[in-house]
């Protein structure tokens, strides 16, 4: 598992003459270019996938934050990711006068309610067994939502339309385009929120509770506090990401929330990371990017006229399910710490390079 | 709501019998997940798809115009055998990971084995033959033949698991195994494979669930999702680490899950399940007969 990264000098070079901080800011600077140039060079198609990241990004770092740092392993986050979708398409739907941008906000705070509400009988279940209430929350999720006592609301097993908005002050974009900008910047809030919190006096109670609890509670940290805190906030930023999901979709439906929902949030923050924050947007790439490349894969593999024995485990083996469960299962294997994992060793390698004057060859 | 006050006491009757019937597939899910975690402390969140996955096989084997009995006991072989490779080739490395990690690898086996299933099987729903008569039991109002066959199925289950540990050396030294991995390896049991038995038992164990599920929910990649959620809610009721809880839990689970059917509708069932599995974890984690853990700081 992930541990907190020793803070580094601020002032002590890391690559090419320039500091940590220097290079974290041009990367910054760079992303933002790149952010606002995107929804020009890409294909519609393209730009919502990339959409779609963003939005899975803020989805896995809320999980991230409650997995990756306090250790309460959930697989139910789909949950919260359906709370948000379901309010933002009720309040858009059945509610007159809210617009669209103050869903989001909204969607995150009952998120962070419900979240905080089901930390507190979280507090009694510790690793496997909280993993496997919040497992079969995420199977009894469709059939919760389907209810009919609730079917005015939330549109019974046919769930919700919406419409995509439209960009604000008659700017030229299209709807899209929009979305994308919307959704960076929900981005940005969210990845601040989170660095902000784990790196200071509240990341480290987090990260003090995972790794011992009782030490922690010696140490005079609340760790009921902190774990239903952290489930709150984890909520929330899911909440938020369902949400914006629904704008992304222009639908909700009970079915999209299934039990493979939540498995795909948790096949994303392995991948990704267990306990990085940068990891996460790359767990939701993968989370994104596999489902396409695995039905281009099975297409390609049924052009090849193989031997018919061959091609049919070929296919098999090609669809994203069985691609994703063997990433997984590789991932824990031979990577524990994802991709994070190799981000901390290509820093840790840059840095000691640059701490060790060259030598010359004897 | 009121259905249920209102019940007339042959219905009420009838949903205890029905939900005992359906108690037996849950025990037998029970059954298998307490014998994997008993060894390793593992929850096996793929012990339904690998239930699922063999029903395929029985299917298919049926198929090819084998009688059911002996399609049925081919389909334990294959059981058996996927269980035990199972621990062979994966869940083995993986026995000191921690948690997290084992969860990600149950549930890599999930997505495998359930993906797996649907490109060589497909989605569609497929009906699945029960061998009982299809009339009701005797001329009873009460079971049907299918029922009564899921309880004697069980109980001959049971009992075969009981005599299988009691009363045989191989039972003895899993037994041995899974108490005390230390001495056992020192009195010459080889523990792994041990291990490796008990993950292809459970796998057997699954499989007769699934078999007698599949005529009842019918066969679909997904259809051992809800039964899996039952079957930890019995396990969990029972205590997680004992067997005869696990038996006992799965009827328990399965009159309740018809009883609340009854009362608030059908559509609702597994939040029946989700409720008992947080009440029992929050209120008594260690079930009915499970041992309390204490922990050494």
């Amino acid at each position: 598992m992930a541990t907190l990264d020793t803070p580094r000098p601020a002032a002590a070079p890391l690559f090419a003459g320039l500091t940590f901080r220097t290079w974290g800011l041009l990367a910054l600077v760079l992303l933002f270019v790149a952010a606002a140039v995107l929804p020009f060079s890409l294909t519609n198609f393209r730009l919502s996938q990339v959409t779609l990241v963003i939005i899975y990004s803020i989805a896995l770092l809320g999980l991230n934050i409650l997995t990756g740092f306090n250790g309460q392993i959930s697989l139910g986050h789909g949950a919260f990711f359906a709370i948000g979708g379901y309010t933002t398409a009720i309040l858009l739907t059945k509610v007159t006068g809210i617009p669209y941008w103050a869903t989001v906000p909204i969607a995150g705070v009952i998120s962070a309610g419900v979240g905080f509400l089901v930390g507190w009988p979280a507090l009694r279940l510790e690793g496997l067994y909280l993993a496997l209430a919040t497992f079969a929350l995420a199977v009894a999720t469709p059939q919760i939502l389907k209810y009919k006592a609730w079917d005015d609301w939330t549109g019974g097993v046919q769930g919700i339309n919406l419409d995509k908005p439209g960009a604000p002050f008659g700017l030229p974009l299209n709807r899209d385009q929009w979305l994308f900008y919307f959704c960076f910047a929900w981005a940005v809030v969210a990845f601040v929120i989170g660095w902000n919190l784990l790196r200071g006096r509240t990341g480290r109670a987090m990260v003090a509770v995972r790794d011992h609890p009782i030490a922690a509670a010696t140490m005079g940290v609340n760790t009921a506090r902190y774990k239903t805190l952290t489930f709150g906030v984890s909520a929330m930023l899911t909440g938020v990401a369902g949400s914006l999901a629904a704008l992304w979709t222009e639908f909700v439906s009970p079915d999209s929330f299934d039990v493979f929902l939540s498995i795909r949030f948790l096949i994303g923050i392995v991948i990704g990371g267990v306990g990085s924050i940068p990891g996460v947007v790359f767990g939701a790439f993968f989370i994104v990017i596999v489902p396409n490349w695995a039905s281009d894969l099975s297409n390609w593999v049924q052009t090849l006229a193989l031997p018919g024995f061959l091609s049919r485990i070929l296919v098999l083996l090609s669809s994203p399910q069985v691609l994703f469960g063997m990433a997984l299962i590789i991932c824990v294997a031979l990577l524990p710490g994802g991709f994070g994992g190799i981000i901390r060793w290509l820093l840790r390698v840059i840095e000691r390079d640059a701490a060790t004057p060259t030598r010359p060859p004897s | 709501m009121p259905a249920c006050f209102a019940m007339p006491g042959t219905e009420l009757l009838h949903q205890v019998l029905s939900g005992i019937a359906n108690g037996g597939i849950y025990a037998s899910v029970a059954l298998a997940l307490v014998m994997i975690y008993q060894a390793t402390h593992h929850v096996n969140f793929a012990q339904g798809e690998m239930a699922m996955f063999s029903t395929y096989i029985a299917l298919l084997l049926i198929n090819l115009g084998l009688p059911y009995w002996v399609a049925f006991f081919l389909t334990l072989v294959f059981a058996f055998v996927f269980g035990l490779g199972i621990e062979r080739l994966v869940v083995r490395w993986f026995n000191a990971s921690p948690v997290l990690s084992v969860v990600a690898v149950f549930i890599g086996l999930l997505l495998i084995i359930n993906g797996a299933a649907g490109a060589e099987f497909d989605y569609t729903i497929k009906p699945f033959p029960s061998p009982f008569p299809s009339n009701a039991w005797y001329g009873s109002p009460f079971m049907s033949s299918h029922e009564v066959g899921m309880i004697s199925v069980t109980l001959i289950v049971l009992a075969a698991v009981f005599v299988f540990f009691r009363f045989t050396p191989l039972g003895l030294a899993m037994r041995a195994a899974a108490q005390n991995p230390a001495s056992s390896r020192l009195v010459g049991v080889r523990v792994g494979w041990m291990l490796a038995l008990g993950w292809g038992l459970a796998g057997l164990i699954g499989a007769v669930a699934g078999m007698m599920a599949a005529h009842v929910v019918y066969l679909e990649p997904n259809m051992m999702s809800g039964i899996l959620l039952y079957g930890f809610a019995a396990a969990l009721i029972g205590g997680i680490d004992n067997p005869w809880g696990a038996a006992l839990g799965g009827p328990i689970v399965g009159v309740l899950e018809n009883l609340a059917g009854a009362c608030i509708g059908t559509e609702l069932k597994l939040s029946v399940a989700l409720v008992t599995i947080i009440g029992v974890l929050t209120v008594r984690p260690s079930g009915l007969f499970g041992r309390t853990l204490v922990t050494r700081v």
